[in-house]
C-alpha cells in the first residue's frame, strides 16, 4: 500500500498532465458536438509503444475521475495480457476501481468488441482506434479524404462494398464495418465485427473513439443513430452463429472458436467473457460446460487463468495478438488477413 | 433546339508568375458542339481547358456555363461543393494518361459504377448492369467486368475511362489529349468510337490536340492557338482547307507534308 501511494505521487492522477487532459477535453467535447466527425488532436506520448491502444488510453486518462469504476475488455476478454496491463495502469495511476462487470462500469476501455450486456445511460465506452479513416483504403491522400468529408462525397464507400459483392457475392466486410452517424458523417467503427454495429445504434451511452498514432479523437453522443452502410438489394446483415456458446448456450452473441487440443479438437464460446461468466452463474449450461463447475471463466479452460482484481501485477506489455488459443470469430477466414492489416497501430 | 450557348468564356486570362499560360480568351460553345483546340506544345491548351473545367483558377476572366435548368452559372462563384457536383454529374475529364482518370486498383466495373454510387445509387444489381451496358459500348466484354484496369491494354484503359465519365449521361466533356499516347491503329479505333458516342448522345465536348486529324475527325468547330493566345477560330472544315492566319497556314502545310 506504501508502495502504491509513492508509486502515485510520481504521476499526476491519471498519468496526463492537466494542460493535455484539458486539450483532449476539447477534442472530445468538439467530438460529441459534431457526432462522426474526426477531431485532430495533439496525441501525447504513453507509456506504452502505439498498437497498444495509446489513443483509448488517453482518453480515458482524460475522462477518468477518482469514482469512476473501470473495466478493460480487448476482443471482449477482461483477462488477456493487454486489458490486464491497461487496467493495471489505470489502478496505478489514477487509484479507481476496477471491475470486470460491464453493469458496475462507468468507463469501458474496449479493443474490437462491444459487450453483450446493453449498456446504459451515464456509461462511457472508449474503443481503441488502429486507423480512423473509413476512406483511406481506396483514397490515400489525407488532403482529398477531408475534403470527401466535408463535402459528403461518399460515394468511395459503396465503391468498397460493390468490390466486395462482385468478389465474393455478398459484403464481406466483417470487421471495421463502415456507418454513417446521424445521417452525417461515414465513420469508421474500429475493428469490432459488424456483429456489433447494431449497438452502436441509439446507445444510451456515450461512445468515444481515440486513435493515438493517428491522432485522431471521434464520438458518438448517446441516443444517436448509426446505420450500417449497404445497397437495397444486399441489406446489412449481421454475422450468424448456427450454434449456441458451449460454455453458457447463449444464442445471438459473437462466438470465439477455442481450439482445444492439435488434432482439430474446438468449441466456440462467448467472446464477452463476462457476459458467459454471468450466464453461468445463473445456472446456463452450454454442451461442453464442465460438470459441477462454478465461477470459472470460458477461458479458464482454454488460457490463462483469470486474476482476481486486486491481484493484478504490474503491467508487462505483450503485443495486443489475439489470445494464443483463439481463433477470430467463426467464418471469418478471409478477413484475417485484412484485419492484421490494419492491425499495425 | 436552343438558341442559347451552353458554355460562355470571357477575357478570360491565367499567368502563371510573370509566365503566360493563356490570355484573354473569348469564345461560345454551344450544346451538342465539338470544339478542337489544337496549337504547339507550350501554346495553353491544357492552361485553358483546366480552366473551364475548374481545375485551375484564372488570374482573370470569367466563365459561365448553363445548368440544366436553364440558368446560367458563374463558375468561380460556386462553391467547390456545387463545382465538384457539376464535375461528376453533368461534365467529364478524359485524361490523356488514363492512370490519372481511373481508380487502377478496383475493378472495370466499379470504376464505372463509380459516379452513380456518388450519386446515390443503391441498387446493385441496376449498377453492375449498368456497368455491362456501357463496358459494351466502349467495346470491352463482360468477362473483364471484374478485372481491374491494370490488366488491360492503354488502349482498353482510354475506353473505359470514357465509360466512366459518360456514365451518368453528362452533357459536356473534357478532353485532353485523349488519343495521345497511343499506337496508330489503337488511336483510329478509339476515334471512331469517340466520334460515335459523341453523335449518338448528342455531347458537347472540347477536345485538346495537337494532332490536326483527329481535330479533323472529331471536331465541328476549331480554335488554333499560340503563345497562349487564339489566333483563328472556325468551322473545323474551313480552316484546315483555308487557314487564313499566318501561324495556321504553316501549321497545316507542316502537317500536310508529314
Ligand atoms: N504549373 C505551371 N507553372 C508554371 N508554368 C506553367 C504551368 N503549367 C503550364 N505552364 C506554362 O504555361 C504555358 C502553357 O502551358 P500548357 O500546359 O497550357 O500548354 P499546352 O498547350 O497544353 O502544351 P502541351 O501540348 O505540351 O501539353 C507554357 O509556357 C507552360 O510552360
Ligand atoms: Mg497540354
Ligand atoms: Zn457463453
Amino acid at each position: 500500500m506504501n508502495i502504491q501511494a509513492t508509486d502515485i505521487a510520481t504521476y499526476n492522477f491519471a498519468y496526463l498532465d492537466e494542460q493535455t487532459k484539458r486539450m483532449i477535453r476539447r477534442a472530445i467535447l468538439k467530438g460529441i458536438a459534431i457526432p462522426g466527425y474526426q477531431v485532430p488532436f495533439a496525441s501525447r506520448e504513453m507509456p506504452m509503444p502505439y498498437g497498444w491502444g495509446t489513443g483509448g488510453v488517453q482518453v480515458t486518462a482524460s475522462i477518468i475521475g477518482p469514482d469512476d469504476i473501470l473495466k478493460v475488455i480487448d476482443q471482449g476478454a477482461d483477462d488477456t495480457t493487454n486489458a490486464v496491463s491497461i487496467r493495471a495502469f489505470f489502478k496505478k495511476v489514477a487509484d479507481v476501481a476496477v471491475t470486470t462487470e460491464t453493469e458496475k462500469a462507468t468507463i469501458i476501455q474496449t479493443r474490437h468488441r462491444i459487450p453483450e450486456a446493453p449498456l446504459h445511460a451515464g456509461q462511457v465506452l472508449v474503443y481503441q482506434v488502429p486507423i480512423p479513416e473509413p476512406l483511406r483504403f481506396l483514397e490515400p491522400r489525407e488532403t482529398e479524404t477531408r475534403k470527401m468529408h466535408a463535402l459528403e462525397e461518399y460515394g468511395l464507400m459503396h465503391v468498397k462494398l460493390y468490390e466486395d459483392i462482385a468478389r465474393h457475392g455478398h459484403i464481406a466486410t466483417t470487421y471495421a464495418y463502415p456507418v454513417k452517424v446521424e445521417g452525417r458523417y461515414v465513420m469508421d467503427p474500429s475493428p469490432t465485427p459488424k456483429f456489433d454495429n447494431p449497438k452502436m445504434n441509439m446507445s444510451p451511452a456515450l461512445q468515444l473513439f481515440g486513435a493515438g498514432r493517428e491522432k485522431r479523437i471521434y464520438a458518438v453522443p448517446p441516443f444517436t443513430k448509426v446505420v450500417s452502410l449497404d445497397f437495397e438489394d444486399h441489406p446489412f446483415e449481421i454475422q450468424k452463429f448456427d450454434q449456441p456458446c458451449a460454455l453458457c448456450g447463449a444464442e445471438q452473441v459473437y462466438l470465439d472458436e477455442v481450439i482445444l487440443d492439435d488434432k482439430g479438437g474446438h468449441m466456440f464460446v462467448c467472446s464477452d467473457t463476462d457476459h458467459c461468466e454471468k450466464r453461468r452463474e445463473d445456472g446456463h449450461r452450454g454442451h461442453m460446460a464442465p460438470e459441477n463447475e462454478s465461477r470459472a471463466s470460458p477461458s479458464s479452460s482454454a488460457g490463462p487463468s483469470p486474476r482476481k482484481d486486486g491481484e493484478e501485477e504490474a503491467p508487462t506489455l505483450t503485443p495486443p495478438s489475439p489470445r494464443p488459443l483463439r481463433g477470430e470469430g467463426k467464418g471469418e477466414g478471409q478477413h484475417q488477413t485484412f484485419e492484421k492489416s490494419r492491425e499495425a497501430e | 433546339m436552343t438558341d442559347e450557348p451552353l458554355f460562355r468564356v470571357t477575357s478570360l486570362s491565367k499567368y502563371y508568375g510573370s509566365r503566360v499560360g493563356c490570355e484573354d480568351i473569348t469564345f461560345d460553345l454551344w450544346p451538342g458542339e465539338v470544339l478542337a483546340v489544337v496549337g504547339e506544345s507550350g501554346s495553353g491548351k491544357t492552361t485553358l481547358l483546366n480552366c473551364m473545367s475548374t481545375r485551375l483558377m484564372p488570374t482573370s476572366g470569367t466563365a459561365a456555363y448553363r445548368m440544366r435548368d436553364g440558368t446560367w452559372r458563374d463558375l468561380y462563384r460556386m462553391s467547390e461543393a456545387e463545382r465538384r457536383f457539376l464535375m461528376r454529374t453533368d461534365w467529364g475529364f478524359v485524361h490523356q494518361n488514363p492512370a490519372d482518370g481511373l481508380r487502377m486498383t478496383v475493378s472495370a466495373g466499379a470504376n464505372v459504377g463509380e459516379r452513380l454510387m456518388a450519386v446515390g445509387d443503391r441498387h446493385y444489381g441496376n449498377i453492375r448492369s449498368t456497368a455491362i451496358d456501357w463496358l459494351g459500348r466502349v467495346e470491352i466484354g463482360e468477362d473483364r467486368i471484374d478485372d481491374q484496369p491494370r490488366a488491360f491494354s492503354g488502349g482498353m484503359r482510354q475506353r473505359l475511362q470514357i465509360a466512366r465519365n459518360l456514365v451518368t449521361g453528362p452533357r459536356l466533356v473534357f478532353m485532353d489529349e485523349p488519343t495521345g499516347g497511343l499506337d496508330v491503329s489503337v488511336q483510329a479505333r478509339l476515334l471512331d468510337l469517340l466520334r460515335g458516342l459523341v453523335t449518338d448522345l448528342g455531347l458537347a465536348a472540347i477536345v485538346v490536340t495537337h494532332d490536326l486529324a483527329v481535330a479533323r475527325l472529331l471536331s465541328q468547330r476549331m480554335m488554333v492557338m499560340k503563345d497562349g493566345r487564339v489566333v483563328e477560330t472556325g468551322l473545323t472544315d474551313r480552316v484546315l482547307d483555308d487557314p487564313r492566319a499566318p501561324y495556321t497556314q504553316l501549321l497545316v502545310s507542316s502537317i500536310l507534308q508529314v
